[in-house]
C-alpha cells in the first residue's frame, strides 16, 4: 500500500458512489477498472515522488499528457452536441504552434503577443469552419475536411517548412511548467473546463446546443438561433484546439507542422464518445468527456508501462472504439437492456 | 443543343481543371509535355488511384471509409513479410487481397447489422490495421524477390519509343503500376455503370428508404461495398509494393483523406448517389499534377500541394452545394 | 361481373388501437374506385394491409378469384398489385429509365444492357402516352408531376392488374392533376382496376366510378359516385347523418366583442402552396381555418408565422406593413405557433418537460440572459398545474409523455412567452378526449383574455364550436368567409362541397 492508494481509491469510489449523473458513471467505471488493472499488474504505476516541490510519476504524466485531448474534447463536446463534428482541430493545433514559434523565434514578438496571435488565428480558422457548416450548410465532416487537409500546409507556410525551435522560458513553461506542485497544463484545463461549464450551464448556451442537436426543425419553429449557435461551437472548438496546439508546441519547444496534433482530432472525438455522447447530437457531458480523455491517455500509458511499443498502441484503441460503438448501438442496446432486466427479475 | 446531364457537371469541371492545369503547366515548363513525365504521372499515383476508386464506391453508397491508408500500409508489410518468409508471390497476393476484403466486409457488417456510424467503425478499422501492420513487422522491409526484380518489369506496357538527347532510341514504357491503375479504373467503371450491384450502390446513396421500397437488397449491398473498398485498399497496397519494392507499416498516414479528396474533386458527391469512377481518376491525376508542378517549380515548397488541394476541395464542395441547391 | 379484387373482413390493430375493424372492399376491372375518409380513418392502413407492408390480423384478400397474401410490396407487385405513393419513392439521382427498371434491368452476360433499359422505359412510358419524355433525364430534374408519372410507369412495368394511387395528387397543381388523370383514365379503359385514395372531393368526383368511405377504421359504405350527393359524402366522412348535420344548431360562444385588428393579409400567397388570400384576425376572437387535410390550411399558417416566405401580397401587423424573414421575427411581434406535426416540428424528444417548456421564452430572451433555474421551475410547476399536464415531474423526458400531454407542454411553451396572437394547427389531433376538452376550454379563456387566435382543425364540429369566424380553404385557396350563423358544421361542409370553382 502506498500513500497514493489512500487518496486515489477512496476518491474514485466516492465519485462513483455519489455521482448522480448516469452519464459520468460508465466512463468513470471504465477508468477505475483500467487503473485497478494497473494497480496489480503494472508495478510502479502509482509511484509518486516530490522533486523540488513538484510531483512526478505516471499518474501525473497521464494528467499532463492528457491535457491536450481534454482541451480538444471540451470544444468537440459542444460541436458534437449540435450533431456536427470537427475534423480540423489537429491541423489547427499545428497552425497555432506555427504562429507561436514563428512569432517568437523569427519575428521577435513578446510571448503574450505570440500567444494572442496564435489563439486569434485559431479562432479565425474556426470562423471559417463555422461559416461553411452553419451558413453554407455543408455537412460538417466535409466542411472541416478542407482545413484538415489544408491546415498543415498552412502551418508549414507560416514556418516556411522549418521546424522552429524556441527557448523562451514563458513559452516553455506553458507546456512543461509546474504550478502549485502540479503541471501547469492541468491549471489550463481546469480554467477552460470552468469557463466552458460556466458558458454552457450559466448562460442558455447548453440548452440551445442540446436543443439544436435534438431537433433543429423544432428549434426553428421555437425561434431559437440554431445557426448562430452552431457557428459559435466551431469557433470555440478551434480556440480550444489553439490552446492545445500551444501546449503541444511548448512540450517539444518547437513547432513541427507535420506531427503536432496528428490524429488528435480522432482521440478527441473518441473521448467525447467514450463520455457517452452520441454523434447524432443532443445531450453532452463535459466531465464525462474529460474522463473519456483521461481513459484514452491512461490506456496509452498502461501500454507504455507494459512495454508495448507505441506503434501497436492503436490496436487496443480500435477495440475500445468498437466496444463503445456496440454498447451504444441502437440495435444492441435494447437487447442488452432486456438481458439485464431478465437477470434482475428473479433476484 | 442538348444540355449535358447535370450529374456530369462536377466531373466535367474537374476534367477542365486538369486540362487547364496541364496547359498552364506546359506553357511554364515545356518539359511537362514529355511522354515520360506523363507516363510517370500515371505510374506514380497508381496506389492512390486504386485506393481512391475503392473509396469512391463507399462514398457513392453514402458511407465513408477512414481505414484506407492503414489497410494499404498493412497489405504492403504483409506481402513484404510473406515474401520474405518464402511464400510464393501469387499466394501472398491472393492472401493479402483476401484479408483486405474480409477486413472491409467485417467493418461493413458491423456498420449495417448494428447500425453503427461508419465514421467510428472505420476509424476503429484504421487503428486496428495500423497496429496490426506494426505487429507484423515494426520496420520497413525491402522486397528482394526474383518476381519483383525480374518478372515485374516485363509487365510494363511498351507503347512506343522516343529518342534521347544523344539521338538514341529508348523505349517508352507504361509502368506496370499504371497498368494496374488502368485495370482498376476499367473494372471499377464497369462495376459501377453496368452491373445491378453498381446501380444499387447509387440507389442506396441517393435515397436508402426509397431503395428499400423498390426492392434493392440494401443490407447486402452496403456490406459488400465496404468489402469492395477493403479489396481495393489491399490491391492499392500490392501496387505500392510493385512501385517501391518494399513494405512499410508507417506509410500512407492520411491516404484516406487524399482518396476522399480525389473522389470529391473528381465529381463524387459526398452525400452519395452521384459520381463517376473515371472522374476519380481525373481527381487523382489533378492531385498528382499539382505535386509534379510544385516539384517542377523548384522554389515552391511542398506544403503548397496541401494548400492547393484544400483550395480545390473547397471549390468543388462549393460547386456541389450550388448544384444541389439549384436542384432543390 | 364479380369484383377483380376483394377484401373481406380485414382487421388490424396496433398496440391496443384498432386501426381497421372488419373492413370489406371491392375493386372492379375497368373502374376507378375511390377510398375516402378523414385523417386516421384507416385508408392508408387498408392499403398497407393489402400490399403487405403491415401483416393483417384477420380477413382475406382474393384477386381474380384466387387467395393472395403478400408479405411485402415486392410480393404484391409480383401478383399484380402495384402502388404509387403520395411521396415519390424513387431514386432522385438516377435517370428516369433507371428508376423504371431498377431491380429488373435487362442484362446480357451479367452486364446491364443500357439500350434495353432505355427501350423498356420508353415502352412503359408510352403506355401512359408519354412518348416524348427524355428517359435519360435525371429524376430530380423533373417536376413532381413527372416524377409521379414515372412512379406510375414503374408500377405498370410489371404486369399490374390493380393499381393503387395513394394520395398521388397532394403536391400537384391543377394542370398536373389533369395530366395524371388523363393517364389514369387511359389505364382504366385498358381494363385495369384502379384504387384512388384521396380527400379532394372535386378530384374524386371527376375520376371515380365508385366510392368507399371509411371512418374510425370501420366501413361506412360503398356507393356509386354518380348517385352520391357531395353533401351526403361529406356527412358520411364526418360521421353524421344528413338530418343531424342540418339540425345542428349553431352555438355562438359569447365573448367580449373583438378588439382591434392585430394581423391582416392582403393577397398573401406562396407559389405552389397557397393562392393569394385575404384575412384578418382581431384581439379577443378565434378565427378558424376550415378545410380538409391538404387544403392549404397549414401552408397558410406557416406563411403567417414566417416559416415559409410569401411570394405575393402583403402582411400587416398592427396596421403596419411588415414581412417575416423567420419565425424569430414573428415571435418578436408577439406571435406564437403550435405546428401541425408535433413530432417533427415541435417537441425536442430527448429533452425534459422543463426544457421543452422554456425553450421559446429562452430563445426570445437570448443567449446571455438565462432564465434562472428557480424561475424555470416556478413556471413549469405553474403550467403543469394550470394545464393539468400529466408527467412524473418536470425533469421527465418529453418523449415519455402521452400525445395530449406533449401538446399541452408545447402550448405552455408559447403561453409563457405571453403572446398576442396564437396560431394552433391541429392542436387536438391524436390526443385523448379529456386533454381535448382541456385545450378547448383554455382556448376560450385565452380568447376572453384578449388574445387573437387562429385555430386550425379537421373536425368541423370542433372548429365551429370554438371559432367566431371561419375561412374555408379548398385545393390551396380560400373559397369562403363564414361568420355569424354560418359558423357551423353544416356551413363548413356546404362551403367545402359547393363554394366556387376549384383553384386554377
Amino acid at each position: 500500500m502506498s500513500p497514493t492508494d489512500f487518496i486515489l481509491w477512496p476518491v474514485l469510489a466516492a465519485l462513483l458512489f455519489f455521482t448522480r449523473k448516469q452519464a459520468l458513471m460508465k466512463p468513470l467505471l471504465a477508468l477505475t477498472l483500467l487503473l485497478l488493472y494497473n494497480r496489480f499488474c503494472s508495478p510502479g504505476f502509482f509511484d509518486l515522488e516530490i522533486k523540488e516541490g513538484h510531483l512526478y510519476g505516471r499518474l501525473i504524466d497521464i494528467l499532463n499528457q492528457g491535457a491536450k485531448v481534454m482541451l480538444l474534447a471540451l470544444g468537440m463536446s459542444l460541436v458534437i452536441a449540435t450533431g456536427g463534428v470537427d475534423l480540423s482541430v489537429g491541423a489547427i493545433m499545428a497552425v497555432a504552434g506555427a504562429v507561436l514559434a514563428q512569432g517568437v523565434a523569427a519575428r521577435g514578438w513578446s510571448p503574450a503577443t505570440a500567444i494572442t496571435a496564435a489563439l486569434g488565428v485559431s479562432a479565425l480558422l474556426g470562423l471559417w469552419n463555422g461559416l461553411l457548416v452553419a451558413f453554407l450548410r455543408i455537412q460538417p465532416i466535409v466542411a472541416t475536411l478542407i482545413l484538415m487537409v489544408a491546415g498543415r500546409g498552412l502551418a508549414m507556410l507560416i514556418t516556411d517548412g522549418q521546424i522552429i525551435n524556441f527557448e523562451n522560458p514563458s513559452l516553455v513553461f506553458l507546456g512543461n511548467g509546474y504550478f502549485l506542485g502540479l503541471p501547469f497544463t492541468l491549471t489550463l484545463v481546469l480554467v477552460m473546463l470552468g469557463l466552458t461549464a460556466f458558458l454552457t450551464r450559466r448562460t442558455a448556451l447548453g440548452l440551445f446546443l442540446e436543443a439544436t442537436g435534438d431537433n433543429e426543425t423544432a428549434c426553428r419553429y421555437a425561434g431559437l438561433p440554431a445557426r448562430n449557435v452552431k457557428f459559435l461551437t466551431y469557433v470555440f472548438a478551434a480556440f480550444c484546439a489553439g490552446l492545445a496546439g500551444l501546449i503541444a508546441t511548448s512540450n517539444i519547444k518547437s513547432a513541427d507542422a507535420n506531427n503536432i496534433g496528428l490524429y488528435l482530432e480522432l482521440d478527441a472525438i473518441l473521448a467525447v464518445v467514450v463520455g457517452g455522447a452520441a454523434l447524432t447530437g443532443g445531450r453532452f457531458h463535459l466531465l464525462a468527456a474529460m474522463v473519456g480523455a483521461l481513459f484514452i491517455q491512461t490506456l496509452t500509458t498502461t501500454l507504455y508501462a507494459a512495454n508495448v511499443s507505441a506503434d501497436i498502441a492503436p490496436v487496443p484503441k480500435a477495440l475500445v472504439i468498437i466496444a463503445v460503438c456496440l454498447l451504444q448501438s441502437p440495435v444492441l442496446r435494447p437487447k442488452l437492456a432486456k438481458l439485464l432486466a431478465k437477470k434482475e427479475r428473479p433476484a | 443543343m442538348k444540355r449535358p446531364d447535370p450529374r456530369l457537371l462536377p466531373t466535367l469541371a474537374s476534367l477542365g481543371v486538369l486540362l487547364l492545369l496541364f496547359g498552364l503547366g506546359c506553357l511554364r515548363f515545356p518539359d511537362l509535355l514529355s511522354p515520360r513525365v506523363i507516363l510517370n504521372l500515371f505510374g506514380d499515383n497508381s496506389c492512390l488511384g486504386v485506393a481512391a476508386i475503392g473509396a469512391t464506391f463507399v462514398i457513392l453508397s453514402g458511407g465513408i471509409d477512414l481505414s484506407v491508408g492503414a489497410v494499404v500500409a498493412f497489405t504492403g508489410i504483409l506481402v513484404a513479410s510473406l515474401l520474405g518468409h518464402g511464400v510464393p508471390p501469387l499466394a501472398a497476393f491472393a492472401l493479402a487481397l483476401l484479408v483486405g476484403t474480409l477486413f472491409g466486409t467485417l467493418m461493413g457488417w458491423l456498420i449495417q447489422t448494428f447500425e453503427l456510424p461508419a465514421f467510428l467503425v472505420t476509424l476503429g478499422g484504421m487503428f486496428l490495421a495500423r497496429g496490426l501492420a506494426f505487429i507484423i513487422h515494426p520496420q520497413s522491409i525491402a522486397i528482394e524477390h526474383a518476381f519483383y526484380a525480374d518478372t515485374l518489369p516485363g509487365f510494363s506496357l511498351h507503347i512506343g519509343s522516343t529518342t534521347n538527347a544523344a539521338g538514341r532510341a529508348i523505349p517508352l514504357l507504361l509502368p506496370f503500376t499504371a497498368v494496374c491503375l488502368g485495370a482498376a479504373t476499367l473494372i471499377g467503371t464497369l462495376l459501377a455503370r453496368s452491373t445491378a450491384f453498381g446501380r444499387d450502390i447509387y440507389a442506396i446513396g441517393s435515397s436508402e428508404s426509397s431503395a428499400r421500397l423498390m426492392g434493392v437488397p440494401v443490407a447486402r449491398t452496403k456490406i459488400l461495398v465496404y468489402g469492395l473498398a477493403g479489396f481495393m485498399s489491399a490491391f492499392a497496397g500490392l501496387v505500392d509494393t510493385f512501385y517501391k519494392q518494399s513494405g512499410n507499416p508507417a506509410s500512407f498516414v492520411g491516404l484516406e483523406l487524399e482518396a476522399i479528396a480525389a473522389a470529391v474533386i473528381g465529381g463524387t458527391l459526398l452525400r452519395g448517389g452521384v459520381g463517376y469512377i473515371p472522374g476519380t481518376l481525373v481527381g487523382v491525376l489533378i492531385l498528382g499534377l499539382i505535386q509534379t508542378l510544385v516539384t517542377f517549380q523548384g522554389n515552391l515548397s511542398s506544403w503548397w500541394t496541401k494548400i492547393a488541394i484544400g483550395g480545390l476541395l473547397f471549390v468543388f464542395i462549393l460547386l456541389q452545394q450550388v448544384l444541389s441547391k439549384r436542384k432543390a | 361481373m364479380p369484383p377483380l379484387l376483394q377484401l373481406r373482413g380485414v382487421s388490424k390493430r396496433f398496440t391496443g388501437v384498432v386501426a381497421l375493424d372488419g373492413v370489406d372492399f371491392n375493386a372492379y376491372s375497368g373502374k376507378v374506385h375511390a377510398l375516402m375518409g378523414e385523417n386516421g380513418a384507416g385508408k392508408s392502413t387498408l392499403i398497407k394491409a393489402l400490399t403487405g407492408v403491415h401483416p393483417r390480423d384477420a380477413g382475406e384478400i382474393t384477386l381474380d378469384g384466387k387467395h393472395i397474401s403478400p408479405t411485402s410490396p415486392r410480393e404484391a407487385e409480383a401478383v399484380g398489385v402495384s402502388t404509387v405513393y403520395q411521396e415519390v419513392n424513387l431514386i432522385p439521382d438516377l435517370s428516369i429509365a433507371e428508376n423504371i427498371c431498377l431491380g429488373r434491368q435487362p442484362k446480357r452476360l451479367g452486364l446491364l444492357r443500357w439500350a434495353g433499359i432505355r427501350e423498356r422505359a420508353r415502352a412503359a412510358l408510352a403506355r401512359l402516352g408519354l412518348e416524348k419524355l427524355d428517359v435519360n433525364q435525371t429524376l430530380s430534374a423533373c417536376s413532381i408531376a413527372i416524377q409521379q408519372l414515372v412512379a406510375l410507369a414503374r408500377a405498370l412495368d410489371v404486369d399490374a392488374k390493380v393499381l393503387i394511387l395513394d394520395e398521388p395528387t397532394s403536391s400537384l397543381d391543377a394542370r398536373e392533376v389533369e395530366e395524371l388523370f388523363a393517364v389514369v383514365r387511359k389505364l382504366r379503359d385498358q381494363g385495369m382496376a384502379i384504387i384512388f385514395v384521396s380527400h379532394f372531393l372535386d378530384q374524386v368526383y371527376s375520376l371515380a366510378d365508385r366510392i368507399t368511405v371509411l371512418r374510425n377504421g370501420k366501413l361506412v359504405g360503398e356507393y356509386i359516385a354518380a348517385q352520391l350527393p357531395r353533401l351526403q359524402l361529406v356527412a358520411h366522412m364526418m360521421g353524421r347523418n344528413l338530418a343531424e348535420v342540418e339540425a345542428l344548431q349553431h352555438r355562438a360562444p359569447p365573448g367580449t366583442p373583438p378588439g382591434k385588428t392585430i394581423l391582416e393579409t392582403k393577397q398573401l400567397g406562396r407559389k405552389g402552396s397557397i393562392e393569394p388570400t385575404d384575412l384578418h384576425v382581431r384581439q379577443g376572437e378565434v378565427l378558424g381555418f376550415a378545410g380538409l387535410l391538404g387544403s392549404g390550411r397549414s401552408e397558410l399558417a406557416r406563411l403567417l408565422f414566417g416559416v415559409d416566405h410569401a411570394t405575393s401580397g402583403e402582411l400587416h401587423v398592427d396596421g403596419e406593413k411588415t414581412s417575416f424573414g423567420s419565425p424569430r421575427d414573428a415571435i418578436q411581434r408577439g406571435f406564437a405557433f403550435t405546428p401541425e406535426d408535433r413530432k417533427i416540428q415541435a417537441i425536442l424528444p430527448n429533452l425534459t418537460v422543463r426544457e421543452n417548456l422554456v425553450i421559446a421564452l429562452q430563445a426570445r430572451r437570448g443567449l446571455w440572459s438565462r432564465l434562472p433555474r428557480a424561475e424555470q421551475d416556478a413556471l413549469v410547476e405553474k403550467f403543469i398545474k394550470v394545464l393539468k399536464i400529466k408527467t412524473s415531474g418536470p425533469e421527465q423526458l418529453i418523449k415519455n409523455l402521452s400525445g395530449g400531454n406533449q401538446q399541452k407542454v408545447i402550448l405552455a411553451r408559447w403561453l409563457v412567452t405571453e403572446p398576442r396572437l396564437l396560431i394552433l394547427d391541429e392542436p387536438t389531433r391524436g390526443i385523448d378526449v379529456g386533454a381535448q376538452a382541456d385545450i378547448e376550454r383554455l382556448l376560450a379563456e385565452l380568447r376572453d383574455q384578449g388574445l387573437a387566435i387562429v385555430f386550425i382543425c379537421s373536425d368541423a364540429s370542433e372548429l365551429s364550436r370554438n371559432s367566431q369566424r371561419l375561412i374555408v380553404l379548398r385545393d390551396h385557396a380560400k373559397v369562403a368567409d363564414l361568420a355569424g350563423a354560418d359558423v357551423s358544421e353544416h356551413g363548413v361542409m356546404h362551403a367545402i362541397a359547393h363554394s366556387g370553382p376549384s383553384a386554377p
